[in-house]
């Protein structure tokens, strides 16, 4: 906090601390103008003055119309873009500092296949098996499934990938395509006993998309995503830490093992809890901490805060590119993310400076 | 004080350090020597509270290390790794400044560039890590380990330095300049503990030199007690090598020579 009260303070040679300051106070203008942008487009346009006039409190000269749509659609929506934005960008970061790893994305690593697992089952089976659960956990019982989900495949990842605290990346993206393709597998036969009106959900789901977006989903998904952002002050520095190795973090004073299972806790909550009301995103969690990089160095203290902010802005426009450009059909969100970030993640991997050319530990 | 009594670690049936007592003093730099196997990092990982030994006690000023906190260790003791490699770009000033973090510094980043000056990397702050070469690296590291405990006496209790191979991958004058930073430690009041390959930078700088030989230590003490031939000949298997000047031939450098 010390370094925000003087943002602009020369703090010299190879200290980015200014620099990160800098990048977090443009990335907060970026997130309020893909808020403003967010809630101005779609089919029915809010004038710019007509929006900036409702949000300041005198919005008398909306109509009717505009202002359900305001409340009843764009708001929600854009909330629900945000929380999905700074959940997966903040998880992919710290998933990428767990694993000492780069290339470490929940989405690649099959996290969020193991979160979708978890939610068609849940879908499928809530109204059989599992009915007394989703009796117990009512509106939770879509996320908490795809937390667990996530949790168990983030686990499980784990165990597989580390031996003696490093991290082979070979093992962890094969592990990542085979807990995909068991996912995949499994799904395909829930979706065998699924009736027409779970198919349906399981297909909305499937695609990704902030269609749906109503103030419950909201609610539902908010203590995960606060949880995960709540932790951010007390995680960074050992993330910093542990990217020198669990010796060396713990020599600095880390304690290593229970980081380790805070911030995997931390990952599962925020891609369970995004997977079960949007479906699947992809690449939001590794384009956006890349480039943050790029800006602001690796430190966790401002790389973290970076990606809660840029997540969300670059969610929110992703998600009204996916709102206009084939208007009045809306685009999965998943497919605009893909295309945007699919590219910029092979781009990454080539070049003398890219990940593919470094040799990873 | 730290204190090891009758550790012993085992892994897989073998006993990879064997009821080791040593004992860290204020003001001692400490050096261990051993071929290859013979558990001086396993000593060390046990000492800095890193590993459990099987059996026996470490204990920082008469409290076991197990009750201790690993921040109230990192307070009280820094350790410099073997080679480090980073996926990640940190510049050599981010890297020092964890260190610096570590111990509660209230400005850290002007700690980690005292640090690096001190290691000879003044003008290296905003190298990114991974660039940097295997020495400058290794004593980027060691401005880490500097940055955490940058006095050796705090409130008269005396900070340890572990190195575990602080000269690896270094050329001869930096090996010299490392030892002598850590020997100004331990003159200041703090502990040195080092591993150390060449038994000629050992015999210069150990007050206290501890052999040690399949997990056993087979000789402790001054240096003029410890390095003689028939403790290397079976230590190394080198016989007729201490002391004597090798055959008119072959030229040989010895950097103790230089305080002549």
């Amino acid at each position: 906090m010390k370094a925000l009260a003087m943002p602009f303070r020369r703090t010299g040679e190879g200290d980015r601390t200014s620099q990160g300051v800098l990048v977090l106070f443009l990335l907060a203008i970026l997130l309020v103008l893909s808020c403003l942008i967010s809630l101005h487009v779609g089919p029915t346009g809010v004038g710019l003055r007509d929006l900036f006039a409702y949000l300041t409190g005198n919005g008398e000269s909306l109509t009717t119309q505009e202002r359900v749509i305001l409340e009843a659609v764009r708001l929600p929506r854009t909330a629900l873009g945000l929380l999905i934005g700074a959940g997966l960008a903040v998880s992919g970061a710290m998933m990428q500092g767990l694993f000492r790893n780069p290339l470490a994305d929940p989405g690649i690593v099959g996290v969020t296949s193991g979160a979708g697992l978890a939610a068609v089952c849940a879908i499928v089976l809530g109204g059989g098996v599992l009915a007394p659960v989703a009796m117990l956990l009512g509106s939770q019982f879509l996320p908490l499934m795809a937390f667990f989900g996530g949790l168990i495949v983030t686990w499980v990842l784990y165990a597989i990938a580390t031996r003696d605290g490093r991290t082979s990346t070979t093992a962890l993206i094969l592990c990542g395509i085979a807990i995909g393709a068991l996912a995949g597998a499994l799904m395909g036969l829930l979706i065998v006993v699924a009736d027409d009106r779970q198919l349906r959900d399981i297909t909305f789901w499937s695609l990704g998309s902030l269609g749906g977006a109503t103030y419950g989903r909201v609610l539902s998904i908010l203590p995960f995503i606060a949880f995960v952002m709540a932790i951010i002050p007390f995680v960074s520095k050992g993330l910093d830490a542990l990217i020198l190795g669990d010796a060396a973090a713990f020599h600095m004073g880390v304690p290593v093992q229970r980081l380790k299972r805070i911030v995997i806790v931390a990952v599962a909550a925020a891609c369970g809890a995004t997977v079960a009301v949007a479906g699947s995103i992809g690449f939001v969690g590794i384009v956006v901490p890349h480039l943050l990089r790029l800006a602001m160095g690796p430190s966790h203290r401002f790389l973290l805060p970076g990606c809660a902010l840029g997540g969300g802005a670059l969610l929110l426009i992703a998600d009204a590119v996916s709102r206009t450009v084939a208007a009045p059909m809306e685009l999965p969100i998943g497919v605009v993310t893909a295309l945007f970030g699919a590219p910029v993640f092979l781009f990454l991997l080539i070049g003398k400076n890219g990940i593919g050319a470094r040799d990873l530990p | 004080m730290i204190i090891a009594e009758k550790v012993t670690v085992s892994r897989s049936g073998r006993k990879l350090i064997d009821t080791i007592s040593i004992e860290l003093k204020p003001g001692q730099f400490t050096v261990v020597i051993g071929p290859n196997g013979a558990g001086k990092s396993t000593l060390m990982k046990v000492l800095s509270g890193e590993m459990k030994p099987d059996s026996g006690i470490v204990s920082y000023y008469g409290t076991s290390v197990d009750l201790c906190q690993p921040a109230d260790l990192a307070k009280r003791r820094a350790v410099l790794p073997q080679a480090t490699q980073l996926a990640f770009p940190f510049t050599a000033l981010e890297i020092a400044r964890m260190g610096a973090v570590a111990h509660g510094a209230l400005n850290p980043s002007e700690e980690a560039r005292k640090a690096l000056s001190r290691v000879g990397l003044r003008g290296f702050e905003s190298r990114p890590y991974p660039s940097m070469s295997g020495g400058e690296q290794q004593r980027v590291q060691f401005a880490r380990a500097l940055a955490q405990v940058p006095q050796a006496v705090v409130d008269g209790a005396p900070r340890a330095l572990f190195l575990d191979e602080p000269t690896a991958s270094l050329d001869l004058g930096h090996q010299i300049s490392v030892l002598e930073t850590a020997r100004d430690f331990a003159s200041a009041g703090g502990m040195v503990l080092a591993i150390l390959h060449d038994l000629n930078l050992a015999a210069e700088f150990a007050d206290h030199l501890v052999v040690l030989h399949h997990g056993r230590v087979v000789a402790e003490g001054a240096c003029h007690e410890t390095v003689n031939d028939d403790i290397i000949a079976s230590v190394y298997g080198i016989a007729g090598a201490v002391g004597r000047v090798p055959a008119a031939h072959i030229p040989y450098v010895l950097p103790q020579s230089r305080h002549r």
